[in-house]
């Protein structure tokens, strides 16, 4: 083995062995992604708990067609005892309770959750409307046909995994460097290299190599669970987010040497590196969408570098754009990686006193 | 070399010659890792010209870092890897093959210990490692930067004959240490420092026929050591 490859394969076989980083880089992130993706996923409406109380002729002699609209809206459970129905929506058990009174409907519900009290209301409004249209004999005179339109927003789990994965990237290459920085400043174990007759260059590439390494694991992890599990679905020019991430991984090792070099212990170095990568997170994009955030949010995010990693990821594994759309993202990260390394060079010292 | 005001190492002069024995002693604090550090080639002096076998080591001079090998102070390992992969990885970033690393650590007793993980190693057992990965590819020169320091008895004499045998191969060596009994069982010659400064150099013999001070002669039939070796054995302990 060459001096590069052993270089590489010692420094992959500690991170391996070192349960703590192979968690915060895999297994804690996809954590998230099942959370996201598995708890946020469904969010169309389930249906509305209705409980008659006694006759309702309403709904007891509702003719076919509105009978199925009528079940895919509610989900109905009968009782003979008005107060124990009540005391079922009182305490959140069902959404509305539904009870006929000379010829008059009333339905009990509360405000506690605003949409199903607002679906409830309309719901039950259009089918009175209709039971009396019905009535009449005649045909209605106006009717309402609904067309849905495709939107623009992602679905959950299109939108929370280029966003996750760029966070996992960036905490994994950020934690490693800097945590990789201080701990062979202390051992040692970099004095011991510069006596050793390897360049500087192959100790960095090697080091270098095995954080991207990681980063492509985790995008084939990330995207293969969102797509096996969660219906993730890739755009056409998907394939332009590995070298968007590996320029990505470069930037936020530089993070991570910055946090090295400003601290003085591998504990130090990585809260460090904990507490510039996480605030970037939320406020980059990472965990939620920040078109509803305020202006000087959205422009403030621009300074981030793990927004552009955010971005570009979206652009083409989600948002179907070309690979052109990874060119300035690549562009900015690949200047803070320079700023930031440049920076963590003249800030490193030897000396701990 | 000087560290802001404190003058870490002021004036050393010294030469050691091929195959020499060569000690540097002093208390802690006295200069002695400066010194080897500034002689490595990791630190530049602030005056001064440091020749190392006819170059200079600084800065990095890559055709003299395959003559020389060094132990640090500190356990310089690659975390969680195994003895064998340790060396392993050294032997490769030297060039050599692996079966020599095979050999020393079959050299310096860890071949039981050889899937054992650095972390695990006892003391001796982390010294001997380090310092057959300073021996790996063979040097001409080697650096040891206070190799006993906190070992066992055992394994502080069993590291004594590793490093005659190590000298006796015709390596120059030049060892640090706080040990007085140390220098003068191994060194051909020593340096003894304080504050920077050599304050005397010589073989350790002369330099305690030059003592002047009357001195109480106990009997030499052995030490305090020698019996406690006697009578615990000399084998490696963890």
């Amino acid at each position: 083995m060459n001096a590069f490859t052993s270089m590489s394969v010692a420094i992959l076989r500690g991170f391996l062995r070192d349960k703590a980083s192979v968690f915060f880089a895999l297994v804690f992130p996809l954590m998230f992604l099942v959370l996201f993706g598995g708890l946020l996923g469904d969010q169309s409406e389930s249906r509305v708990n209705l409980v008659q109380v006694g006759e309702v002729a309403l709904f007891d002699d509702m003719p076919g067609p509105a009978r199925e609209a009528f079940e895919d809206t509610f989900e109905v459970e009968k009782s003979d005892d008005l107060g124990a129905a009540i005391a079922q929506v009182e305490n959140g058990d069902a959404d509305v309770a539904v009870e006929m009174r000379d010829g008059e409907v009333v339905a009990h519900y509360t405000q506690t959750d605003q949409t199903k009290a607002a679906i409830t209301q309309g719901a039950l409004r259009a089918f009175v409307d209709g039971a009396n249209v019905a009535a009449t004999g005649g045909p209605p005179t106006y009717t309402l046909t609904t067309e849905r339109v495709e939107d623009d927003s992602l679905s959950t789990i299109q939108f929370v995994t280029p966003g996750l994965l760029g966070w996992a990237v960036a905490m994994s290459a950020a934690f490693g460097a800097a945590a990789t920085l201080q701990g062979w400043r202390q051992s040692k174990r970099l004095r011991r290299l510069q006596l050793a007759p390897v360049t500087t260059r192959t100790v960095v590439a090697a080091r270098v190599a095995v954080t991207i390494g990681i980063a492509l694991v985790q995008m084939a992890i990330f995207v293969g669970l969102g797509a096996a599990a969660f219906g993730l679905q890739l755009t056409g020019s998907w394939w332009a987010s590995v070298p968007l991430l590996v320029v990505g991984t470069l930037c936020f090792m530089a993070v991570g040497l910055f946090a090295g070099a400003t601290t003085r212990t591998v504990e130090g170095a990585v809260n460090m590196a904990n507490f510039l990568v996480l605030p970037m997170a939320f406020l980059g994009g990472s965990f939620f969408p920040l078109d509803a955030a305020p202006g000087w949010l959205q422009a403030f995010s621009k300074v981030l570098p793990l927004y552009w990693l955010n971005e570009g990821m979206l652009d083409v594994l989600v948002r179907g754009d070309g690979p052109a759309a990874v060119l300035v993202p690549m562009v900015v990260l690949a200047g803070f990686a320079a700023v930031l390394t440049l920076l963590a060079a003249r800030l490193f010292r030897w000396e701990t006193k | 070399m000087a560290y802001g005001e404190l003058r870490a190492v002021d004036g050393v002069s010294f030469e050691v010659a091929e195959g020499e024995f060569f000690g540097i002693l002093g208390p802690n604090g006295a200069g002695k890792t400066t010194t080897l550090e500034m002689i490595e080639g990791l630190r530049k002096p602030d005056a001064g010209n440091i020749r190392v076998l006819g170059e200079s080591p600084w800065p990095r001079n890559a055709s003299l870092l395959p003559r020389i090998g060094v132990q640090l102070q500190a356990s310089s390992f690659f975390e969680r890897l195994t003895a064998r992969e340790q060396i392993h990885t050294f032997a490769s970033l030297y060039g050599v093959t692996a079966a020599r690393g095979d050999e020393w650590l079959e050299q310096v007793g860890l071949v039981d210990k050889a899937d054992t993980r650095v972390e695990d190693l006892s003391g001796g057992q982390t010294q001997r490692l380090s310092i057959a990965c300073a021996l790996v590819h063979d040097p001409e020169l080697v650096f040891l930067d206070e190799p006993t320091a906190a070992l066992d008895p055992q394994a502080r004499r069993n590291l004594w004959d590793l490093l005659s045998g190590i000298s006796r191969a015709g390596r120059t060596v030049v060892l640090t240490t706080h040990y007085m009994d140390e220098a003068e069982a191994l060194c051909d010659r020593v340096a003894i420092m304080d504050h920077g400064r050599i304050l005397e150099l010589d073989t350790p013999a002369a330099l305690v026929d030059r003592l002047d001070a009357p001195v109480r002669v106990i009997e030499t039939r052995g030490t305090l050591e020698d019996v406690f070796l006697g009578l615990t054995g000399r084998a490696y302990r963890a």
